[in-house]
Formats: structure tokens, sequence, C-alpha cells
């Protein structure tokens, strides 16, 4: 099929606000936030003119220049030059400029003008310099550069208003205007005749910089903002938690009520309810953890942190950089191991794809929280300290500990010590979005919701299946579920686990967690239910059925283990490498083994 | 001259660039600085230091902010300015 819309493409430096006018224009809702890198593949849309024009609109990563690029800049190289595979060159760019950051952005237009196709320029954020005192003269900026400038706020909901007429118009091709070849000078003469600064550089931002930057109030200021996060996902999300999970207890007690004992009400009750219903109350919890998250990715923030902690995270082999993509695997490693393609040095990139599956993403919290609430007493540790909440510390605290540890032994494997560079933005402060933030917290709930109605729910039924058939023989000595396919399986696989203190109902679970993690929970509530044909809770069924040590050991396992098949899927597509695949499921697999041996032994000794 | 490397300057120090020099031939490093904007009478600040062995360097070139290594702030040789 041949399509006649016009194609153009977003094209400009990191963080000048592509995406949010590639949003605004479209109506998409791709990810924006307060820092250089946040869009890093290229995205495609579509807009119509009021006049009924339809354009294919393309969002680019964000580029610094033609040169010496990152994964993510190389995309926007290939598809300007026509070597992206099945995209073809746009016929005209719109070139998303930060008006309050002009000299930097106007030396890549001048490179981006060499290509010769036709440009519009969008001076964007132009409210910002408005108030920043910044002053610009358009039409003689647009009369130096030979191209049309048009204002745009992209954050506005008519800040588009000026670019859409120009689209109208049509792109003219780019006047006849050389280079004199020094890029910089030519800048430094645009900006004389068309831009006037404020004499104060000295911004607000200045000021907050003092304090945030600072040796010691900064480091003091980063640890109070981290614990304030995990306290409010505890403080806020926990009795929405405990509210929604008993009410999905009794919702599923009075439906299955007239129903028969059998295996089908296990399934509903404990299965679907317990199970399934204990995972959608944990969604506050994640909830609250994101909105911190997305708070802190609007603010300009978290460049500041990776700034603070480029040194400490140096010594052990990895760099500021990859700051970010960690802290965004608190949520999912997924979508972090993607954004590792703004890390511009391959080994750095490679080390923090490795590791970031080891920090505690939200998938694993369901588990922990089961666990800890069924097998760790609520009581008071050094009179200060809830004990629950400390285990809930540790298990974070151990896989940032095991990621660094890894990430050290990799910088001891590096053979050749190159130097690697730094050269990051720290974007201007910003106040959050609240549009942008329930934006995001809008697709988390879908998200998780169609996890729930879709894997989790099919995993729960598969597993309530092969736990229910075949049924035992009429003779049968030991309990009936023993002679089900998820009996003979667990059986099976079981001396394995037996180590770790694992029984064969765990180790069942472990196969459904390698596609979700979560959906152990619901697992063991429908293998249990079947086994006993009882409506006791998750957590205190749970209790009855294995030892503390066999719990901590569990949750030790969840923290390091290799689980998540799309967590490997998307390591695959980001390295083009199974070695590291492999490399990466090996190395989890033997220290979660490892650690869980030793947690199961010590607890054994201990308690 | 009043030059020096970048890596010197004292906190909230101003300065001028003069050059950005290759630690060998055709050096990224030094490419992408060059890039970003530190080229000769550019006029920048140090802003802020690192907690750790004053690593790394923030540096308000215009009106952006880059933060800089220490081996990276010293291929840009600056001409500090009077206070």
């Amino acid at each position: 099929m041949t399509d006649t819309a016009l194609r153009i493409a977003l094209v400009g430096n990191p963080n000048a606000g592509k995406t949010a006018l590639f949003n605004r224009l479209t109506g998409a809702r791709q990810k924006v936030a307060n820092y250089a890198g946040v869009t890093v593949d290229r995205k495609e849309g579509r807009l119509s003119t009021p006049g009924g024009r339809t354009i294919r609109v393309l969002d680019l990563p964000g580029t610094y220049s033609f040169e010496s690029a990152s994964a993510d800049e190389a995309i926007t190289l290939a598809v300007l030059s026509g070597r992206y595979r099945g995209e073809a060159v746009p016929e005209a760019i719109v070139f998303v400029m930060d008006a309050t950051n002009l000299r930097l952005h106007l030396r890549l237009l001048l490179e981006v003008r060499r290509l010769g196709l036709p440009i519009i320029v969008a001076l964007n954020m132009v409210d910002q310099a408005k108030r920043l005192g910044i002053s610009i003269d358009v039409p003689q900026l647009s009369q130096r550069l030979g191209m049309p400038v048009v204002e745009t706020v992209a954050v506005r909901r008519d800040g588009t208003q000026a670019l859409l007429a120009q689209l109208e118009l049509g792109i003219p091709p780019v006047s006849p205007h050389r280079d004199s070849g020094d890029l910089h000078a030519d800048v430094r003469a645009i900006m004389a005749d068309v831009v006037r600064l404020p004499t104060d550089t000295k911004t607000l931002d200045d000021h907050i910089d003092r304090w945030t930057l600072h040796p010691v109030f900064g480091l003091l200021i980063l640890a109070l903002v981290m614990f304030l996060t995990f306290q409010a996902v505890y403080a806020i999300g926990k009795p929405m938690t405990d509210a929604i999970a008993d009410s999905m207890e009794w919702l599923g007690q009075t439906l299955t009520a007239s129903m028969g004992d059998g295996p089908l009400k296990g399934l509903l009750q404990e299965g679907i309810f317990g199970g399934l219903g204990s995972l959608l109350g944990f969604l506050p919890q994640i909830l609250t953890l994101f909105f911190f998250i997305l708070v802190l990715e609007e603010s300009g923030y978290l460049p500041r942190a990776a700034f603070l902690l480029d040194r400490s995270m140096l010594a052990v082999g990895l760099s500021g950089r990859s700051f970010i993509p960690l802290l965004s695997s608190f949520a999912c490693a997924i979508p972090s191991i993607i954004g590792t393609r703004s890390i511009p040095d391959r080994r750095d990139r490679l080390v923090t794809i490795l590791v970031a599956p080891l920090m505690t993403c939200s998938a694993r919290l369901p588990v922990y929280a089961l666990l800890i609430s069924a097998f760790i007493p609520h009581r008071l540790l050094f009179g200060v300290f809830n004990l629950q909440g400390a285990v809930l510390f540790a298990l974070y605290a151990g896989g940032i500990l095991a990621a660094l540890a890894v990430a050290y032994v990799g910088k001891l494997l590096r053979r050749r010590n190159q130097e690697t560079a730094l050269l990051m933005e720290l974007p201007p402060y910003r106040l959050p979005k609240w549009r942008d933030i329930g934006i995001g917290l809008w697709e988390r709930i879908w998200i998780f919701l169609k996890r729930l109605t879709g894997v989790m729910l099919a995993l729960t039924i598969v597993m309530w299946f092969i736990a229910s058939f075949p049924s035992a023989p009429a003779n049968a000595a030991n309990p009936a579920i023993e002679y089900s396919i998820a009996g003979i399986l667990g059986q099976w696989m079981q001396p394995l686990f037996a180590p770790l203190g694992f029984n064969w109902q765990i180790t069942l679970a472990l196969i459904p967690a390698f596609a979700a993690r979560e959906s152990a929970v619901a697992t063991l509530a429908t293998v249990y239910s079947v086994a006993e044909g009882q409506d006791a809770l998750l957590g205190s069924m749970l209790a009855g059925n294995f030892s503390v040590a066999t719990a901590l050991s569990l949750m030790v396992w969840f923290a390091f283990a290799p689980q998540c098949m799309s967590t490997l899927a998307i390591i695959k597509r980001e390295t083009g490498n199974w070695r590291i695949v492999v490399l990466s499921f090996a190395y989890m697999f033997v220290l979660a083994y490892i650690a869980a041996f030793a947690t199961y032994r010590l607890a054994m000794v201990w308690l | 001259m009043n030059s020096l490397r970048l890596s010197d300057l004292a906190l909230h120090d101003r300065a001028v660039v003069e050059q950005v020099l290759d630690t060998c031939p055709s050096d990224p490093i030094s490419a992408r600085l060059r890039d970003l904007g530190f080229v000769n009478g550019e006029p920048l600040r140090l802003t802020a230091k690192g907690p750790f062995g004053g690593n790394p360097l923030l540096i308000a070139i215009g009106t952006t902010r880059f933060a800089l290594r220490r081996n990276e702030a010293e291929r840009v040789i600056v001409r500090r300015e009077a206070a």
C-alpha cells in the first residue's frame, strides 16, 4: 500500500520537548520526563491539520550532534540518513528547539540544515524563555536561518496552533544559506543579532542546586528523598492494600457460599479471589511507588542524583548515567533496560543491563508482602524498627548490594580500563505536570489490570487444572493432589530445590513465576486449596504448610533469581547477543541458589 | 597568559574557554565537548563540585549545565575572568 501522507520527523537536542510536542500533535501518550534521553526509540503517529491534511509524524531520540553517538542517537542518525531499515528518509523536518537553550540547539540546527531537507523550526518553551527574560526576534531568526520559525508551547493545549498553520501552508525548501564551516561562529553571529539574554544568568535553579548538589546536604537530601519514597509505599499504600485484599476475600466467600465443596470452588475462592484478589490489593502500593518515581522524573531531580552518585558508582564499575535506569528498575526492569540506550559507553551500558534485574521490581512486592505478613511476627526490633518493615528493607537493600557487587566483579574482569565519559546535561527544575503524572499512573493501572486478567488469570487456571487432574486412583495412599500433573511435575523438580528448603508446591509455583513473578502467590493459593479444600486465609494457609526458614529462603530466591521471561527477551533484543542472555540467567541462578541455600541453613540454625 | 585547566578552577569561578585539547588523535570526548559548546570565547562558570573528591564538576555554559568528570574537564583550557 502506498502512503501519500507527508512524512515529517521531529528532530532536536535531548530534552527539547519533542515528545511533548509529538503527544500534543498526534494525541499519543508517549512517556515524557525532565531529563535528557527519555525517548530512546523512533515512534510514529499521525496528525490532521485543521484543513484536513494528514501528516505522518516521526518522533526521534534527541541528539547533541551527528558525530560520536550513543545507541539512541544512532537511531536518529540512521533515520535521517536513510540507513534505518524499513524507514524512508523523512520528506521534511520539524526541528524542535528549546528557546531557553538556543546556543546549544542552534548549533545542531545548522548541522541538520546541511542535510538539505525542508525544515520548520518549532521554537519550543517560549513561555519559559519569556519568564527568564530571554527575548528572541523571531522574524529575524527565520530570515537568518532561511526557514520558517514558529513559536510553540508543547505542554499547552493551544501551544501548537502556529505549527499546525505552518504545516498547512507546506514546508518550503531551505533557502540557500551556506554556513561558514565554523558552526559555533555562525551560531554566535546569529545569537548576537536575534537574541537578547538577561544580564544576570544566575537563576532560581542555581540557588536550588546550591543545596541539592552540596557535598553534605545534597547527599542528605538524596537519602531523605529515597527514604520518604519507600516509607510512603508502606504508609499510604499498605492500608488500602489490606482493605482491598479483605474485601476480595469476603467477595469470594460470599459468591461461592452456595457452591458445594470441590476443586472448582477452590479455584474461584482461593485461586481467583484469594490469589488474584490479593494481587489486586497491591495496586495502591505499586501506584504510590510509581507516583514518587514520576514526580522525581518530572522535576529534573534525577540527573542531580546521578551527579551526586557518579563517583561512587564509578568506583564499582558503573556510571552516574546508570542511576536513572537502575532507579526505574524498582518499577520494572524492562523499561529500565530499554532506557540504558542513553548510556553512551558500551561497557557501562552492558553492566547496567546485567545488574538492572537485581533491583526489586514491583512484581516482587506482592510476593514479599504476602510472605512477610504470614511469617514475620509483627513486633518491634531494638524498640524502634518494625521487624516486618526491616525484612522488606533488607530484601531491597540485598538487591542493591548484589547489583553493586556484580558490577564490581565485572569491573575486575574488564581487561582494559578504558576511560569513559560522563558529559551529562542537567535540565532546569520544573514543577511536575499533574496531567503527565495522571497519565503515567493511569497507564500503570491499565498494564496491571491487563496482566492480572490476562497472563496471571490464565496461569492460575492452568495451575488449577493441572493440580486437579488426573484424579487419584481408587486405592490411593497419598493425598489426591500428588497424583495430579502438578503433583508429579512438582515432585519431579523438587530434588533440585530441596536444599533450599522448598517443598514441591513451592517448586511448582516457580514455573508460572517465570512468566510473571506475582503469579506464584495465586499458584500457591490454588495448589494448597485443591489439596485441602478449605477456605482459610491465604497467609495463614501458607504459615501452616512451611517453616519460617523456608519462607525466608523463598524471599531471598525471589530477590536474586532470573525469573522474568520478558526481561530475558528484552536483554536479547537490546544486546542482540544470546551469550549475554545466558550469562545473565546463569549468574542470577547461581547467586539466588547460593544465597537462598545459605539463608535456609542459617535460619535453621538460628530460629 | 592566565590559562589553566577547567578542572583547576575554584568553585563559582567564572572563565572563558580557550580551547579543548585532544588527548589522542581524533579524541571522541574532546569532539563531544566541542559539540556541546566548549569552544573558544564561550564564558562558563563552575557551579558545583561532586561530594567525593570534588568530582564530577558542574559547569554552567550559556544557559546549559553539564556534569563533567575531572578527566573530561582537564581537556578544556580556560582563561579565568576577573571576578
